[in-house]
């Protein structure tokens, strides 16, 4: 359970970007952040794991208050949240291996990791995760010869390795094609099922959000102006959120639902069976 | 609509308007004036006698030096040997010096914007101000002649120019990488292993084959002033007027470098 109360950022320039937002996302609960540009979105999710300081406020996870902590606690509870951002932020020339593994450097040792002497548990992970979203065999590519949805799986991969709480997702989907991002969207979907994780998706794509998000929340300068559920985002709503404009085509209709996945899971399986077979195996 | 955009007057365009026009032919005006004068000036201290023999000079000097005294080159392999240690040497003790002060320069890695930044600008400038020449006729008067001087010489003024690339490509990687492997938890030390060192690799190992190209050339002349190598052998040749030992000496100076240059380029080459 995560608990916001009276989140604020000012930053040094003085732009306002969080006017003290209140938020509880359960657990397990998979939750859309939408809002249009400058919002402050990115803020939110970057104040949770502090890699932005926020100005006032509490942030709390499952008992542990995050804004005090010092150094020390934070890399420790830096490890119990993990993070998918925007252009996959992998280390491009580092292997697909050494990335996911990038995901366990808060619990290995410095020169345990210099060395890449990782556990082998964790390495049993990293090949379980990678054979979870259909990479096992890339392992030793260098994460800069991957597509960009390979490339987001593997983002995917580093962050669950941390063996997360809470999944910090900003923007997952900004810089793939919509077939990809449907895939991503639906991938981080399912692995927070199995794995009871709650989620924070940053996310442009109204119609993306309404697919995949059992909540909605629609910021608008610093403020939260909708929290609900995605079938009662009406066009007076994104109006409220974006501003004037003609909502109409942009709303997923219920029965659209169907066909969309109907076309949508053909689509997945021949470019990557390995997912279906992993998933009747009961792994990760 | 359209006969409106028909009927539009011509609007004229032009790169510059009057007055900047007129400030650039200024400027020309006053470049040819200081360059007339300057060429009066060199002009008199000139003794024009000299300078129309020049070409019969050269000619001479370039008779004497053919053939190149091959049976001379005997004598030239532990120089060159000497040479090659120099730049190779000194470009090492160079990274090894250098990797820390990129570090604490670059703004995005220093541990102290305040403090240790200036420090470390101050030693590249420093460090770059001075040719190596100049580094080997202050070292050969403290460590005494030899091949010792020539490396620290090319160390000291190596330093500023591997720091100053490195910590340029320091300040240029995505951060987004960096603020990934901190999301994870990772210690100070870990995200500069994972985050920045990958970057900033191919930058450091081109840096430094490219250091130490340079290097040997400039470690042939440290023996001008005694700090070691081939550049000893070659002011003693010039002193003593034989000259097809120094014409075989250029040789051997230029097939050095260009080997040097063949390696630095495949080294290069395999690591982007």
């Amino acid at each position: 359970m995560l608990r916001i109360r009276g989140l604020t950022k000012r930053y040094r320039t003085g732009d306002l970007a969080l006017k003290g937002i209140d938020l509880d996302v359960p657990d397990g609960q998979v939750m859309a952040l939408i809002g249009p540009s400058g919002a402050g979105k990115s803020t939110v999710i970057r104040c949770i794991n502090r890699l932005v300081e926020p100005t006032a406020g509490t942030i709390e996870l499952n008992g542990t208050e995050i804004v005090a902590l010092n150094s020390g606690n934070l890399r420790r509870m830096r490890r119990r949240m993990g993070m998918i951002f925007q252009e996959y932020a992998l280390v491009e020339r580092l292997s697909v291996m050494e990335n996911v593994l990038s995901g366990r450097l808060g619990y290995v040792g410095f020169w345990q990791s210099f060395m890449r002497k990782f556990p082998q548990s964790d390495i049993d992970e990293a090949f379980r995760l990678l054979q979870r979203v259909g990479l096992d065999h890339m392992a030793d590519k260098r994460a800069d010869e991957l597509s960009g949805g390979q490339r987001q799986r593997v983002g995917i991969c580093r962050a669950l390795i941390q063996n997360p709480e809470l999944l910090l997702v900003d923007e997952p989907t900004a810089s793939l094609d919509p077939k990809t991002s449907r895939q991503i969207m639906r991938l981080i979907r399912e692995l927070c099922a199995e794995r009871k994780l709650s989620a924070i998706i940053n996310i442009h794509d109204v119609m993306l959000a309404q697919m995949f998000a059992e909540r909605i929340v629609g910021l608008k300068l610093g403020e939260i102006v909708y929290d609900g559920p995605p079938d009662k985002l009406t066009p007076a709503v994104l109006t409220q959120i974006y501003g004037e404009e003609d909502w109409a085509s942009t709303i997923r209709k219920a029965d659209d639902d169907d066909a969309e996945e109907a076309v949508a899971v053909p689509e997945i399986a021949p470019a990557a069976p390995s997912i279906e077979r992993d998933r009747l195996a009961g792994l990760t | 609509m359209m006969s409106d955009a028909l009927a539009a007057p011509k609007r004229s365009w032009q790169r510059r308007d009057r007055k900047a026009q007129l400030s650039v032919w200024f400027g020309w005006l006053i470049g040819t004036a200081i360059f007339v004068y300057c060429f009066q000036k060199i002009s008199e201290t000139t003794i024009w006698a000299f300078v129309w023999d020049a070409p019969a000079q050269a000619a001479d000097l370039g008779a004497r030096m053919v053939p190149p005294a091959w049976s001379y080159i005997h004598q030239l392999w532990r120089p060159i040997w000497d040479t090659l240690n120099i730049a190779t040497m000194g470009t090492l003790i160079s990274i090894v010096l250098a990797v820390p002060i990129a570090y604490c320069a670059a703004r995005n890695t220093t541990p102290s914007v305040t403090f240790l930044r200036p420090i470390a600008l101050f030693i590249i400038v420093a460090s770059r101000s001075i040719n190596s020449l100049i580094w080997a006729l202050m070292l050969v008067t403290i460590v005494g002649p030899g091949v010792f001087a020539g490396i620290i010489a090319i160390g000291l003024r190596s330093i500023g120019f591997v720091a100053k690339l490195l910590y340029e490509a320091i300040e240029e990687i995505d951060e987004s990488q960096v603020e990934a492997v901190r999301s994870t938890g990772a210690s100070a030390a870990q995200t500069t292993t994972y985050g920045i060192v990958p970057q900033v690799m191919p930058a450091f190992a081109g840096i430094s084959v490219f250091r130490w190209d340079i290097n040997i050339r400039e470690s042939t002349v440290l023996g001008l002033v005694g700090a070691g190598g081939i550049g000893l052998e070659l002011n003693a040749a010039i002193t003593q007027l034989y000259w097809t030992q120094v014409s075989l000496m250029l040789l051997v100076i230029i097939a050095t470098v260009i080997l040097s240059e063949w390696v630095s380029a495949k080294v290069r080459h395999a690591i982007i």
